[in-house]
């Protein structure tokens, strides 16, 4: 029997091991600030901070699918929730929701109302710029793109910018065919 | 309950840190990485301390301090304590973790090793790792360092993990460095050997 796709993270995430949340938001803050000190320009910490996320959800996609136990997704439907409700909730202990799609079913919203990157954080005047969850939107991308699909992943709203919610739009720029460079021998 | 992210995160962001700064940033420049990578530590180390420490009286002495560090700071951080402190009584502590989380699931790079089995392996892949791990190191010294300067203690901090995958993490209390180099014919290293140490706890 195939196991059965998992619809939430939650008996996952009970089971990795975990660690106290305070230690991961201070860690970030202080990357960001350090970041901010060292490269000046905000628009280029924007730019590492994806960078630095990408390079991390290239990785965690093995995690990912090892732990997680989902199947080949249909549709990028079904991609995205998979995302929203087995992947946030794996590793942030966070569940998004998916709305605003497309009528082409390509691009779509997830929508962050909790975000444990954001505890402590005020962004002070001289960093209006800054995308300061630009991590996530770089996990996201680099994540797909090991999984075949291009994406382009931005933030639309963001709490810190005094919106209501962390929405991070998701766009399939296209799927890259899988290509089998090696042979089948069964 | 406190709220928890899976160890992944965090061990993403360490490596990812290392990577950016070691490779990307300052690609060249070892000891700049080092420092910058030490001062995200230092930032952590600060503000947990002031997080933990809200509600506790002043430590009396350095001593009860850094039974904090030891215990309770440690315990928020890995879920256990430090294995065992020793301390030499002129303000020079050694912090050792049998079992340092942020390192235990490392090993060295099995392709080096391959390469020279022909050669004295062991010592050869030992180098390696060493070298590979000791970026990894800055930034937990870094976080003890921010942790004693917030509680008062102004040190140095280093660590060597020789014992992979127990970590020593040695401080040397400022007051200490002051005194060795008034005491100006022996280097720092050479005067720390001939103190004897003795065990504080375990």
């Amino acid at each position: 029997m195939a196991p059965a796709v998992p619809r939430s993270g939650d008996a996952i995430f009970a089971n990795v091991e975990r660690v106290n949340a305070e230690l991961f938001t201070l860690t970030y803050g202080a990357i960001v600030r350090q970041l901010l000190t060292d490269l000046e320009e905000v628009e280029e910490v924007n730019k590492q901070l994806d960078q630095m996320g990408y390079n991390i959800g290239i990785r965690l996609i093995d995690e990912f699918l090892a732990k997680s136990n989902v199947t080949r997704c249909v549709d990028f439907r079904e991609t995205a929730e998979v995302i929203a409700k087995v992947g946030f909730k794996m590793f942030l202990g966070v569940t998004a929701s998916v709305t605003n799609w497309d009528t082409e079913g390509t691009c779509c919203s997830l929508i962050l109302e909790d975000n444990p990157l954001v505890d402590f954080v005020e962004l002070p005047d001289t960093c209006q710029g800054l995308y300061y969850c630009n991590i996530l939107s770089g996990v996201v991308r680099g994540a797909l793109e090991m999984v075949s699909m291009k994406t382009e992943v931005t933030w639309v709203r963001d709490m810190l910018r005094g919106d209501d919610a962390f929405e991070l739009q998701v766009k399939l720029l296209k799927q890259i065919p899988e290509e089998y460079p090696y042979k089948d021998d069964e | 309950m406190a709220r928890e992210v899976s160890e992944s995160c965090m061990d993403s962001l360490l490596t990812e840190i290392v990577s950016s700064y070691c490779n990307r940033f300052y690609a060249n420049k070892p000891e700049l990485a080092a420092r910058r990578i030490e001062a995200i530590g230092y930032q952590v180390g600060h503000q947990l301390t002031e997080r933990y420490t809200i509600e506790r009286p002043r430590f009396s002495d350095h001593l009860e301090a850094i039974k904090f560090i030891c215990k309770d700071f440690w315990f928020e951080l890995f879920k256990k304590q430090i294995d065992n402190l020793k301390t030499n009584h002129r303000g020079t502590f050694v912090l050792q973790d049998n079992k340092f989380r942020w390192l235990s699931r490392m090993s060295g790079d099995s392709s080096v090793e391959i390469s020279s089995a022909a050669q004295d392996s062991s010592t050869m892949s030992d180098n390696k790792f060493a070298q590979a791990t000791s970026m990894h190191l800055y930034f937990p010294c870094g976080i003890i360092r921010g942790a004693l300067s917030t509680l008062g203690i102004p040190c140095a901090v280093s660590a060597d993990i020789s014992n992979h995958p127990a970590c020593n993490i040695l401080c040397v209390f400022h007051e200490l460095m002051r005194r060795l180099v008034c005491d100006s014919d022996k280097g720092v290293a050479v005067s720390l050997h001939e103190f004897k140490w003795t065990k504080r706890y375990s």
